[in-house]
């Protein structure tokens, strides 16, 4: 029963019983009385009878408002009240109105200043998540910026080899490793796909996780790259605390890092190394033996005719020359290794002048002063060398003219830096140290076959004697390209680099594990999926029109990789027909050249490899799939989903179900349409953006969108 | 008698050397200037010992050495190889294939004429 009808059941009763206890005194009063009096009560009372009634009326009415009102203070104002704290549960911010009693508004009170307190700890707590979660970024920030930075390859992976994370290093070092357009290396992939299995499975293996270290191997890319691959576990979050845990190797891991080398220069330069340095001994046996064995002829033979004696003389002759000439070319060989194996680095200028002051005063014991040092001069040279070159020259100075104080100097001239050497009392002649100049360096006994000419070619300066007859000081002058606006440039970069971070890895994945479930019961949001669209020579698959372009893209952990994507033209090994090339734009002569179908569906269905696939009007893209199957053998069995027939699902009323359409329906903005990649991204954000929505209509998984797909209308069209 | 001893290289530097020196000391010498002529040399001539270049053209000194000594009839034959290589690998492999004594390049001249006495003596 409702309160109101409650109330009026409540007057109404107490209407009642008014009623009944007036007609009982009335009869109490009438039952008692004889004749006249009746007569006279009876007259009395048919007189009074309407102000009477009037009476009762209006006590009936005063117990209504009275009931009413403490109705509406005793059971509404409570009822209310509760109302608004249910409310309060579902809106936080609401308060309770203070009503009532003074009790209940005591209470109301009490309630609000409850809720109050409770505002403010989720407030505290949420602030907490945020500060957390923001630094938690910032952390996964630096550790990108560091990880693109590094000059080693890097690639994490969870303990099934599904790979978390990879620097750009290691994209750079698989790029295009399994064949034209792709790279076997993205974020959900496997590890495997790079590595032998059982290299990784080894290396792990061998590792003992409480001692946090490491495993090395060497193996080869398909391109024939020569890789060093350091294997190191991730502990698991607190099982470093946890020291009694297994000694069991794959225990307590959560994941593992891989280092990778590219080893292949190293390799090229250290193998040639060791092959000039076995030429040069072995093929200088033979004629260091014919020399020996002349020599040692000749002087224990001293008798011989005159014409014996010339004859052996004629042989150490040549074997002598020849070995000039052998060790000659060698030394030239090796000066070229020497010089390939030195990059230009920018460095600070007032870094290399500290570093030279440490190296002049350590192996010539010749104290360096620094003065002019332009601190914010950025240069870019092989360091090394010229550090070579900067103490060669001290070197000489000292020990050819004994001189012992030295200073160095870095100025800025416009595009250029100036690093002087500068030393006072001594001037020499233009001609000595041109003769200095030319000179392979010999620094305290290490001699190396460059000279300070190749040092200043290979770092693109100059270098000159200069005298300043004023100051009675001489210097040498080297003169090397700056860089402009190093410092400025540096956080400009490493903010591009954040953001273009996100796509390198994803940590969620550590999460990620085989669930076990069969796939079409697997969850939408966690499936992995290749968008992909091909434009065509025509409409029709089985009247003969081919595939001229594959475009695809993949998504993971609900995130488009837009830098692993696969792109490929293919030649159609027929004509193209120009209304064709109207709507795709790609020419004849840019499929000249291409590979054919049945080379691209290999590489195309390992791109696709243990995802779902996803395309706009998929049933088109299928047949021609399909037809090739017979030819090539390459069979697409992955699950796939149509953009078409889900946006049929999510939107039945209307009419076009285009993929523009859709895109501006989700507010996809459409860029780069009719290439197949383009449209493979903008088909890959239309399904990201479907997928909330599906999930607001029940379609959760994998089954449920493909049975969903299955019932709409279109899904009775056929290729 | 004299011993004949057999010079097999293919560098003429060498030759001059080796053969001057083995006619010093009193031996017969003949000499051949590759493999094949070696092996000839060696059914015709009879040598006693026969001092092996490795490295030379038509059949190398390890190919030569290992005909001669499958072959019965030249089991009384000395054999010394010189080789420009001095890797242990093929010092084992020169004595594994039935050289008597093996000679890196550059030697000394009187260490490989007392050599040449000691194997000689030997027979």
């Amino acid at each position: 029963m409702s309160s109101r009808a409650k109330l009026i059941a409540a007057a109404a009763v107490a209407c009642l019983y008014l009623l009944a206890v007036l007609l009982a005194a009335g009869f109490v009063l009438g039952s008692g009385l004889e004749g006249e009096e009746r007569a006279l009560f009876s007259a009395m009372l048919d007189r009074r009878l309407g102000v009477l009634l009037m009476i009762a009326l209006f006590a009936c009415v005063f117990l209504f408002l009275m009931l009413r009102a403490a109705h509406e203070f005793l059971v509404l104002m409570p009822a209310r009240a509760a109302e608004e704290a249910r409310a309060m549960l579902e809106e936080p911010a609401t308060r309770l109105t203070v009503q009532g009693s003074s009790e209940l508004q005591a209470l109301i009170v009490a309630v609000n200043r409850v809720a109050e307190q409770h505002h403010d700890l989720d407030e505290t707590i949420e602030a907490r998540i945020r500060i957390a979660n923001a630094s938690a970024e910032a952390d996964r920030n630096r550790f990108a910026v560091l990880m693109s930075e590094l000059a080693q390859g890097v690639i994490v992976c969870n303990p099934d080899g599904l790979v978390l994370l990879y620097n750009r290093r290691a994209r750079a070092l698989f790029a295009g490793s399994s064949g034209q357009g792709m790279a076997a290396l993205g974020l959900g992939r496997s590890i495997y796909g790079l590595f032998d299995r059982h290299l990784i499975a080894y290396a792990l293996e061998n590792i003992d996780v409480r001692r946090r270290n490491h495993r090395h191997f060497v193996t080869a890319t398909e391109s024939g790259r020569l890789l060093r691959v350091l294997v190191a576990p991730i502990p698991e979050a607190g099982a470093g605390a946890a020291g009694g845990a297994e000694a069991g190797a794959a225990h307590g891991i959560s994941g593992y890092m891989t280092m990778i080398e590219d080893m292949t220069e190293a390799f090229d330069s250290e193998s040639t190394r060791d092959q000039m340095l076995q030429e040069l001994t072995e093929s200088s046996r033979g004629p260091v033996g014919n020399l020996r064995a002349a020599a040692e002829t000749l002087h224990d033979y001293a008798d011989m005719s005159a014409e014996d004696h010339r004859r052996f003389l004629g042989v150490v002759r040549a074997e002598a020359e020849g070995l000039a000439d052998r060790i000659e070319a060698a030394a030239r060989k090796y000066a070229a290794v020497l010089k390939a194996r030195w990059p230009l680095e920018e460095m600070l200028g007032s870094d290399l002048l500290v570093a030279a002051r440490h190296r002049i005063a350590g192996r010539h014991s010749v104290e360096v002063s620094l003065e002019d040092v332009d601190p914010g001069t950025w240069i870019k040279v092989d360091g090394f060398s010229l550090l070579q070159a900067l103490t060669y020259f001290a070197g000489r100075l000292h020990d050819e003219y004994q001189i012992r104080d030295l200073s160095l100097r870095l100025t800025r001239d416009g595009e250029m830096a100036q690093i002087d050497l500068i030393w006072s009392g001594v001037f020499m002649s233009t001609e000595t140290v041109m003769t200095w100049e030319l000179d392979p360096m010999t620094v305290a006994g290490e001699s190396t076959p460059l000279t300070v000419r190749d040092v200043v070619a290979r770092n693109g300066a100059e270098v000159w004697f200069q005298r300043d007859h004023a100051s009675y000081r001489a210097y040498f002058r080297f003169l090397l390209p700056a860089v402009s606006g190093q410092a400025e440039t540096a956080p400009a970069a490493i903010a591009a680099m954040v953001d273009s971070r996100p796509e390198f890895y994803d940590f969620d994945l550590f999460k990620a594990e085989d669930t076990g479930l069969a796939l079409d019961d697997r969850l939408l949001a966690q499936l992995a999926y290749t968008v992909f669209d091909t434009e065509t020579t025509g409409l029709e698959p089985s009247a003969g029109d081919e595939i001229i372009q594959i475009g695809a893209v993949r998504i993971v952990n609900r995130r488009l990789l837009s830098h692993e994507t696969y792109e490929q033209l293919i030649d159609p090994q027929r004509s193209l027909p120009a209304q064709s090339v109207k709507i795709h734009g790609i020419t004849a002569e840019m499929l000249a050249g291409q590979p054919p179908i049945a080379k691209v569906l290999p590489v195309f269905r390992a791109f696709v490899a243990d995802t779902v696939l996803v395309a706009h009007n998929a049933a088109f893209d299928m047949r021609f799939l399909e037809l090739k199957e017979a030819s090539t053998g390459i069979r697409f069995d992955r699950p796939v989903l149509d953009t078409f027939l889900l946006s049929a699902v999510l939107f039945p009323n209307q009419e076009s179900h285009r993929l523009e359409a859709i895109a501006a329906r989700l507010g996809v903005s459409v860029l780069g349409r009719h290439t197949a990649v383009g449209d493979a991204i903008v088909t890959a954000e239309v399904f990201l953006k479907m997928l909330p929505l599906m999930q607001e209509r029940g379609i959760r998984t994998l089954g449920e969108a493909r049975e969903a797909s299955e019932k709409t209308y279109h899904a009775r069209i056929r290729y | 008698m004299a011993k004949k001893i057999l010079i097999a290289d293919d560098e003429p530097n060498i030759v001059i050397s080796l053969e001057f020196l083995l006619k010093r000391e009193g031996y017969d010498v003949v000499v051949a200037h590759n493999g094949a002529e070696a092996l000839e040399q060696v059914r015709v001539e009879r040598p006693d010992l026969a001092i092996l270049d490795v490295m030379m053209p038509a059949r190398n000194g390890f190919e030569v050495c290992q005909d001669l000594r499958q072959d019965p009839e030249f089991r009384d034959l000395r054999i010394m190889m010189l080789t420009a290589k001095g890797r242990d690998t093929e010092v084992s492999k020169g004595l594994a294939l039935g050289a008597d004594v093996y000679m890196t390049k550059p030697f000394s001249t009187r260490e490989l004429l007392a050599k040449v006495k000691a194997l000689l003596e030997r027979a």
